[in-house]
């Protein structure tokens, strides 16, 4: 291996517990921090989401306990309908944007982007601790909402207005609540812009020798290609929360209508516009979908070409494929406003792009299935992870088929059908992503084994579980089961509350096989086999160093890239594979740099 | 099928003068954000209220312009000073003070130009008009903020001799993007309030 010289990186290693482990400018940290915080808000998501469920299956039961979450939303434990669209709120809302934003991008890209393409740390360190702890403040600031008198807000993830803008008037967690909700979010954008900063000038400005854009591995560009949509998608976002806010706190009348009366009281704005909202939220709000999904799709690639032990049909094709998803993400927002009142014609202008993205979607679908046929895997938890996720994506975009046309989604829209639909092809999915990242990295990132036995009975029960509970929404939205009802007291719903015991129960099962995870997780951290640098046998730079890497990624020198980064499946070599960084002159393949 | 040989000559600008185009790129689209909010807005309003815009705004546009040429002849004599050409580092560091004094100076008549509004009864929430009046020059003033902790940071290093080329060319590029967006703002809200 070649080597050249790096910067005193290592000289400046802290040595202090404050800047080694608390306000750490090591983006390796920063990056397990934001898992770390991706992780406990995994489990506010997810125990959100019990009680919700519970509630939907057993209406009248009582959640003991509960009353110490909030004594008006829930008297004698059994929540009000108010409150269960508080939760249902914050379960959206965390999930979406602590979870499933912050796991697969700005946590292990923080790790890994660095590493992967040759570099000591990103070039903005303190902006970078910065970005993290600025999330960390908005998810303070968010769950603090729910320790208000009236708690959080009941506007939805998506806070159409005017609900979201007329403040306490609209009912509980509508003033204090929904000014911190706007609030944290608008801190959030901060965080994430700034990680894009970095991410993107990482990509550009700190490759090693003979890292050329294309001999980056896929995780490489799914990170970059994300961080472009995250600087523009969050930079309209902020500033729809800081209107929104001073609708709040200012009385200004950007999202409120004219003669609005709420609970009889004539509001006092004047003019506002609901729709300005649902253009701005969801300008941000479909790119938000494929900053959740891109990094997985990469993660997925990445990992399936260690486990095939041979590259993808085509590293460029999925690379632009990504890239066109990303593009057209911005064009297709208006498809969530079908039913928003829009123009027809707007929709039809909507819809033709939604129909389109699923071209791009499908050929990065295409080129796993074809990269898998006829493959000898080495079928790993992070391998059975990696087709789980291809799995779930598969059957949330099929569904997406049918919300792409107007004439269906009419009918479609405010069904269980998109609540099927959205966590299978960006909620499942990512997540899916996300534990075949854990598993894949896990040895990297701590220096040590996962538990491959726990590992797999983790997998097989969550796929299944996952099933269990997604897909009968299918069912129940084609049954015109409608979404964000508390309760089903119609002739026509209670036939399907069956149903929706049997999803309870089945969310409640899959959420306590997650123990599973936390054991292994816990215990191998502490206790599990120690991890060679190279356990996979794997090519990208990240294997190239010692497990857990050095303060500096690669002791003192930087790598040189000789190879494209997937290089598997080497004949006449005495391994499969030939590293990035290993000099000789092998007869590689599809070297396309 | 290729045979690898030598790895490619690697280019990279400094990551500074990347970041400051990215940064760009951000704010240019929180402004583009909220121009779809005002002509939306507008769209549907009944109740607009025209008003015009304090005159004080156009003398602090040209304070803001003349802060540009004294970053621009201060830039220009750093590279001097860097090159050797000027043995000085006084006489870019005065033209680094003028610059900083002028952008405070822009800050202070953006906030006369506010007391000028409020004094007509135009405040905040009085009316669409002015809430995007507000929203606007409050959304500049802090990205101009941010520009003139910039200043202070390259004052700094520049004192300290330990002043990059591409950390005062990125601040320069930053602060003359400030010039442009306040142009882009200033013409629409003459022709939209």
């Amino acid at each position: 291996m070649h080597d050249i010289p790096a910067q005193a990186h290592a000289a400046h290693a802290p040595t202090g517990f404050i800047r080694k482990h608390v306000f750490s400018l090591d983006h390796k940290v920063i990056g397990k921090q934001y898992y770390g915080l991706a992780f406990l808000a995994a489990i506010v998501g997810m125990f959100l989401s019990w009680i919700m469920r519970l509630h939907l299956g057993w209406t009248s039961f009582a959640i003991p306990g509960l009353h110490f979450l909030s004594k008006t939303g829930a008297p004698g434990d059994v929540m009000t309908p108010e409150y269960y669209l508080q939760l249902m709120t914050m379960h959206g809302t965390i999930m979406v944007f602590f979870v499933l934003t912050t796991a697969p991008f700005a946590a292990f890209g923080n790790f890994f982007l660095p590493i992967q393409v040759g570099a000591e740390d990103m070039p903005f360190p303190h902006f970078n601790m910065m970005s993290f702890w600025v999330t960390f403040v908005s998810f303070v600031v968010m769950v603090a909402s729910f320790f208000l008198p009236d708690g959080p807000t009941l506007a939805g993830w998506t806070q159409y207005a005017p609900l979201s803008a007329v403040g306490a008037a609209a009912g509980p967690g509508q003033g204090l609540g929904e000014v911190l909700w706007a609030s944290s979010i608008a801190i959030f954008c901060v965080g994430q812009l700034l990680g894009s900063l970095n991410f993107i000038t990482t990509t550009l400005d700190m490759r090693t020798k003979g890292m050329s854009l294309w001999r980056m591995p896929l995780t490489a560009w799914a990170w970059f290609i994300t961080s472009i949509m995250g600087l523009t998608a969050f930079a309209v976002l902020m500033p729809a929360c800081i209107l929104l806010v001073l609708d709040h706190v200012a009385g200004t009348s950007f999202f409120v209508p004219s003669n609005l009366v709420i609970n009889d009281q004539l509001q006092p704005h004047s003019g506002g516009s609901t729709l300005l909202w649902q253009h701005l939220f969801w300008f941000f709000g479909h790119p938000e979908v494929y900053i959740a999904i891109v990094p997985a799709m990469g993660i997925v690639s990445h990992i399936l070409m260690a486990t095939i032990r041979r590259p993808l049909l085509s590293h460029r094709v999925l690379v632009y494929s990504m890239s066109g998803i990303a593009v057209l993400s911005y064009m297709v927002y208006g498809h969530h406003m079908f039913v928003s009142g829009m123009n027809p014609i707007s929709s039809i202008a909507f819809s033709f792009p939604t129909l389109i993205i699923t071209i791009p979607a499908t050929i990065i679908v295409l080129i796993w299935l074809g990269s898998l046929y006829g493959s000898r895997m080495r079928l790993n938890t992070a391998c059975l992870f990696s087709l789980g996720m291809i799995s779930m994506f598969i059957t949330g975009g099929v569904s997406g088929f049918f919300l792409a046309q107007p004439s269906l989604d009419i009918m479609l829209h405010a069904t269980y059908f998109v609540v099927g639909h959205f966590h299978f092809v960006m909620a499942v999915s990512a997540m899916f992503g996300i534990f075949a990242g854990t598993y894949f990295w896990f040895p990297k990132m701590f220096g040590r084994m996962m538990n491959e036995t726990l590992g797999k009975i983790h997998f097989i029960l969550s796929f299944i579980g996952a099933y269990c509970i997604f897909m009968p929404f299918h069912y129940l939205g084609l049954a015109s089961n409608v979404r964000r009802y508390q309760a089903f007291t119609d002739d026509y719903l209670q036939p399907l509350i069956p149903v929706h015991r049997f999803i309870t129960v089945a969310a409640i099962a899959t959420g306590a096989v997650q123990l599973i995870f936390l054991y292994n997780f816990i215990h191998s951290r502490f206790w599990g086999e120690p991890a060679l640098d190279n356990p996979w046998e794997a090519t990208s730079l990240e294997w190239s160093t010692t497990s857990p890497p050095p303060f500096d990624n690669f002791g003192g020198k930087l790598p040189v890239v000789y190879h494209d980064p997937y290089q598997y499946g080497i004949e006449g070599s005495t391994d499969d594979y030939v590293m990035q960084t290993d000099p000789r002159q092998i007869q590689t393949q599809g070297d396309e740099a | 099928m290729a045979t690898t040989v030598q790895p490619p000559v690697k280019y990279a600008p400094p990551p500074s003068s990347t970041a400051v185009w990215v940064f760009v790129a951000a704010v240019c689209m929180t402004f583009a954000a909220l121009t779809s909010a005002l002509v939306v807005r507008k769209g549907g309003a009944v109740e607009w209220r025209h008003f015009t815009l304090p005159s004080i705004l156009y003398l602090n546009t040209a304070i803001l312009f003349a802060s540009s040429v004294t970053l621009e002849i201060s830039r220009r004599r750093i590279a001097a000073f860097m090159g050797g050409l000027n043995a000085e580092i006084a006489s870019p560091a005065r033209w680094l003070y003028a610059t900083f004094a002028l952008g405070f100076l822009f800050l202070g008549g953006q906030y006369l130009a506010w007391r000028e509004l409020s004094a007509q009864g135009l405040f905040l929430a009085t009316n669409p008009s002015s809430s995007f009046f507000y929203v606007f020059t409050a959304m500049h003033a802090l990205h101009l903020s941010g520009g003139l902790y910039a200043m202070v940071r390259v004052i700094r290093k520049l004192n300290g001799h330990t002043l990059r080329r591409a950390t005062m060319d990125a601040t320069a590029h930053y602060w003359h993007f400030m010039d442009v967006l306040w142009i882009y703002l200033l013409v629409l809200l003459w022709a939209k309030l």
